[in-house]
């Protein structure tokens, strides 16, 4: 290796294959009491409807699950080891004391249909939950039911569009910036609108006179990420707002990047009408290799009678309950009631902060990201000079010209022990470097962090086709995603 | 690479025979990168100049084929489907589609291979 | 705050560093009057203590120390302790989406063989890395069945999930598919007559449930027959994953979204859950959700990568065949780590004493009450009709501390008086006598209250 690397060092981790090729019959991790009723004539019951077999089905024993998952972990990066950049993803820590909770016995075994009269616990838990998230977004009603960002704008979308229909015309199209997550279109289409690209002005904000040139009555809406995903805030929201209201379209906010924002603004009071928020990004619910999230929908009264169905209501008895009738709701979005666990979480979140620690939470992730910035700046390329909120977009405008490309910095940073930041994101820039730091890094680990990439940034000019190799330390190099991609091999086949 | 002349062109990069075989170009396949799967129509699909009528993928890339001129489908290349690199190996020989061509005077207005050439490095000049 | 790694020097000193001189300038792109000058009307910092002990006082007004007999799409099932021993290690819990193969092959090893049993057990050729749950699976796999066969509209059964059927209708409305609901006959099971009637020519999929609402299973190879003979795909959702260790898996679908829940995930109140879709492989490429597969790298060595990325929203944007972003990848991990528990024997046993519990109660409930739907298999729930409202039945075994049958009154309201109970592996005989006990109780007093009435009326 050629640059000493202070955070990571080389550590033997164990071979480990697929469950299926440690399986041999007649070894078994499980065991069922005995059986207090009579046993049944299976081949009566379920005629030809009886399974009698379960085919390649792994038998194996306790012990060998317990080593095979062990092993498995050992081979991911995770928060708990150190920083994890990644842009536009908040991997912040994820307190343990929100998994405790998670699992106490009456909140982890409560039963969706069980009665009202015994589910006040979980009732006042998803009250106190959405109290908590009108207050800290400005909001004036909410629903907790979608599971997941990109289900919560779905939500929000059916709602823009129920609002619009209420008043005769659910209109065309949807806005959306050019620099914008992919799941906005995508969103926008599933709920039957065209989408509209709005081009970004030279400081990476929404150019409000190419807005006011495109905004007719057939736009719904206006999807804005704020601060948006150059992690800068759209100084000039209220008048977006005002030219979205003034032709009688929405304004949705994106709540991807609410860090930045929790407790020093609040997007109802700067004029959206309905936002989602990720209760694992903001809020500190794991992402669990990729989930469960959580995404809830906040809206603005004119919007509340479109909420799904049901929503928690305060009864005349003072109990808490569900509501069903709601003629003008757009439906369910998902069974039940969404992913009651991580409220859980995410409550627990909030009231380890308070109004103190949310604000304090917000300006340290603030800080971290400028930090970087600074540490960072003339080594790698800044396309947009305009201010930093929660993350920094650098480029990778100085290291192409060597022919390395932001994924091949990124995945030179493996080497050095962190994390890649996202890559390639937004597309308005080209080799973005897209940095969040969160506020959960201390001093040492962010100034590892930019010793590292001032490294990398001198391996390219001393010697490129070493960072193109990367990552050199990992148990196993580039992955052929080609090959993945033409012949895909899906699942496991036992040898013929 | 020189462009084959016994076809025609278009600024989306696909190429056309006279007999309506359909493909992409060299250029476009170079810039798609590794391509991983070809979608198709089936027979007898009406495809309507500069529309979208299949499309291409690389690992992280979707891109639309456009028709050079209206037809329909009389033929597709179905090797394409489970050998798909036969596009980034040879393209000019990897056609696509076959159509019969509904107006053969909509050929007139795609590039000659010279032209698609010419355009091809302006494009690059950008 | 004790999540803040940061003392007030270091603060200070990142401040000079960066050239301010007060953490409020960073704030500044922030219109001044947007700014929040107050504090958060929320509850104050807590300890930790104060938190555990808040929740604790939830748990117990949230029916803790209950004995539940209701499924209808949650069910109650053991869970091995190894599922949460491995789960909370940070390695997973505090991982992202695997994008970056090399830092993350845990992950993605797990998910290849999540996806390897889960084709296992449906008898499909694959399966993707989990989908939001059960109710979004099925409308997911609706969506996929109109891209495959050009069609635009479903046949769905009434026997199916009703909030699965709400879901679908939400997501159908905006994407213009027609549903036609197809009725039940008296065992239970989708109407076949009425089916062949809903399906025609602009029929891309039937969807049914099996075994469906009733805990009644279908005949799932005569639907399929009636949906292809017409050239419309079937999907079959499965609510109670732990029947296919028993029950014949739909391998004549083409299509099964399946709820995962009972294997491993806690009821939670509903969520999370685990929805996953799996498939023919010619469909492969217009499933949505993630996908793991097997390739090798540089070197030749083994590795798993995401793969068939084009499909998803951040490639395809607009075009993408869902705007399903997340899976359920930790919740998944459970259901993993749960099959692999259980295994190919295992899960049989287990499902061998739902089915036992199951029969032992119906039968049970049949010499005081009627039991509905008895002309077909069932797995491990049945419909008990009562001459009591069952909401009122349900109010007095809360005084018994049980938790009775889900009353099926409020989606069908012609099964006024009949409540759809649950037994599987962990209700025990003394459990299901009590019950029994109090419904015939209950059933007894309405009884001679009705043979009192005549002589009240004549007096």
């Amino acid at each position: 290796m050629k640059h000493m690397t202070r955070k990571a060092t080389r550590h033997i981790s164990q071979n480990e294959g697929l469950i299926f090729e440690k399986s041999s019959p007649g070894k078994a991790a499980w065991k069922l009491p005995p059986l207090d009723v009579p046993e049944v004539d299976t081949a009566k019951l379920l005629g030809k409807q009886e399974r009698k077999d379960l085919g390649d089905m792994p038998e194996v024993s306790e012990i060998e699950i317990i080593r095979h998952f062990t092993r498995l972990s050992t081979w991911n990066y995770a928060i708990d080891l150190g920083m994890y950049p990644l842009g536009s993803c908040t991997m912040k820590y994820n307190p343990r004391v929100n998994e405790f909770v998670a699992r106490v016995e009456g909140l982890a075994n409560g039963h969706p249909y069980q009665a009202e009269k015994i589910s006040q616990g979980a009732l006042r838990i998803m009250k106190t939950l959405s109290d908590c998230l009108l207050e800290i977004t400005g909001m004036d009603a909410i629903t907790l039911q979608p599971a997941a960002g990109a289900h919560g704008e779905l939500t929000g979308m059916l709602m823009v569009r129920a609002y619009h229909q209420s008043k005769g015309n659910a209109r065309k199209k949807i806005l959306i910036p050019d620099s914008a997550h992919g799941t906005n279109p995508a969103t926008a289409a599933t709920v039957g609108y065209a989408v509209e690209n709005l081009k970004s002005n030279d400081c990476g904000m929404v150019d409000v006179a190419a807005l006011a040139a495109q905004m007719n009555e057939d736009v719904a809406a206006l999807m804005v990420t704020n601060p948006n995903t150059l992690g800068v805030f759209e100084q000039e929201i209220h008048k977006i707002a005002e030219l979205m209201h003034a032709k009688g379209g929405l304004l949705y906010m994106d709540g991807a990047n609410m860090n930045a924002l929790v407790a020093k603004a609040r997007p109802g009071d700067f004029g959206a009408d309905v936002m989602h928020l990720n209760l694992h990004k903001t809020f500190s619910t794991p992402h669990g290799g990729g989930g469960p999230g959580s995404g809830p929908v906040a809206v603005k009264k004119i919007l509340a009678p479109f909420l799904p169905t049901p929503v928690v209501v305060t009864k005349a008895d003072g109990t808490l309950g569900f509501e069903y009738n709601r003629p003008q709701s757009v439906g369910r979005v998902r069974a039940f009631y969404g992913n009651f666990g991580m409220f859980i979480r995410a409550l627990a979140y909030i009231f380890a902060n308070g109004p103190d620690g949310l604000r304090q939470t917000t300006e340290d992730a603030v800080l971290n990201a400028n930090y970087i910035r600074k540490g960072l700046e003339g080594v790698y390329d800044l396309p947009y000079s305009t201010p930093s909120m929660h993350e920094v977009v650098f480029s990778d405008k100085l290291q192409s010209k060597k022919g390395v490309k932001t994924m091949d910095l990124a995945k030179r940073l493996i080497d050095y022990g962190f994390h890649p930041y996202t890559t390639a994101f937004p597309l308005i820039v080209a080799g973005a470097l897209m940095i969040e730091p969160t506020e959960s890094e201390p001093k040492e680990e962010l100034d590892l962090f930019i010793e590292a990439m001032k490294s990398i940034a001198e391996e390219v000019e001393e010697d490129p086709q070493f960072v193109l190799d990367a990552p050199h330390n990992t148990r196993i190099s580039r992955l052929d995603e080609t090959a993945a991609a033409r012949k895909p091999v899906l699942r496991w086949k036992p040898e013929p | 690479m020189p462009y084959p002349t016994d076809r025609k062109y278009t600024k989306e990069h696909e190429w056309i025979t006279a007999d309506g075989m359909i493909g992409i170009t060299h250029h476009a396949q170079g810039s798609l990168g590794d391509i991983v799967f070809v979608e198709l129509p089936k027979v007898g699909t009406e495809i309507t100049i500069g529309k979208s009528f299949g499309t291409v993928e690389s690992v992280k890339a979707v891109s639309d084929l456009y028709a050079p001129v209206s037809g329909t489908v009389t033929g597709v290349n179905e090797a394409l489907a489970t050998a798909p690199e036969q596009v980034n190996k040879d393209a000019h020989g990897a056609w696509m589609v076959k159509i019969k061509v509904k107006d053969p005077s909509e050929m007139n207005a795609l590039l000659s291979a010279p032209d698609y050439d010419k355009f091809v490095s302006e494009e690059a000049a950008h | 705050m004790r999540y803040l790694p940061k003392s007030p020097a270091d603060r200070a000193a990142m401040l000079k560093a960066i050239g301010i001189h007060s953490v409020d300038d960073l704030f500044s792109p922030i219109p001044a009057e947007y700014r929040l000058t107050r504090d958060l009307d929320i509850p104050r910092q807590m300890a930790e203590s104060e938190i555990v002990d808040w929740f604790k006082q939830r748990a117990k007004e949230n029916g803790e120390g209950y004995t539940s007999f209701l499924g209808a799409g949650a069910y109650s099932h053991y869970r091995p302790v190894v599922i949460d021993a491995l789960v909370q290690r940070g390695e997973f819990l505090t991982s992202y989406t695997p994008y970056q193969a090399e830092f993350a092959q845990g992950t993605l090893q797990a998910i290849f063989e999540f996806q390897t049993m889960i084709s296992e057990l449906t008898g499909m050729d694959l399966a993707n890395a989990s989908m939001y749950d059960g109710s979004t699976g099925a409308a997911e796999a609706v969506m996929m069945a109109v891209r495959i066969t050009g069609r635009h509209s479903a046949a769905i059964a009434r026997n199916l999930h009703p909030e699965y059927r709400e879901v679908l209708n939400t997501y159908a409305t905006h994407q213009a598919i027609p549903l036609k609901t197809v009725s039940f006959t008296d065992s239970g099971q989708i109407d076949l007559k009425e089916l062949e009637k809903a399906v025609g020519d602009d029929t891309a999929c039937v969807l049914i449930q099996s075994p469906n609402f009733f805990g009644t299973i279908e005949d799932v190879e005569a639907i399929a027959g009636i949906a292809h003979k017409r050239g419309a795909l079937l999907v079959v959702s499965i609510a109670e994953a732990v029947s296919l260790g028993i029950v014949e898996p739909p391998r004549t679908a083409d299509i099964v979204a399946m709820e995962a829940q009972s294997f491993g995930v806690p009821l939670g109140f509903g969520g999370p859950y685990c929805g996953v879709l799996a498939t023919k492989e010619k469909f492969v490429r217009q499933m949505p959700g993630r996908l793991a597969g097997q390739t090798v790298d540089k070197n030749g060595k083994r590795g798993f990568v995401l793969t068939l990325a084009t499909r998803e929203q951040h490639i395809r944007r607009e075009k993408a065949t869902s705007n399903i972003c997340t899976n359920q990848a930790l919740v998944a991990l459970m259901v993993n780590i749960f099959m692999t528990v259980y295994g190919k024997i295992g899960l049989r046993e287990l499902a061998k004493q739902n089915l036992a519990k199951a029969a032992y109660a119906a039968d049970q409930f049949s010499k005081h009450a009627e039991v509905l739907f008895a002309g077909a298999p069932r797995f491990n729930e049945f419909v008990v009709e009562t001459s009591e409202d069952p909401y009122a039945i349900n109010s007095r075994l809360l005084g018994h501390k049980i938790v009775g049958g889900f009353p099926l009154k409020k989606f069908y309201p012609e099964l006024g008086h009949a409540a759809l109970w649950c037994c599987t592996e962990l209700t025990t005989r003394s459990m299901i006598d009590t019950a029994v006990g109090l419904v015939a109780e209950s059933e007894r007093s309405v009884r001679s209250m009705k043979d009192a009435e005549p002589e009240e009326v004549a007096r």
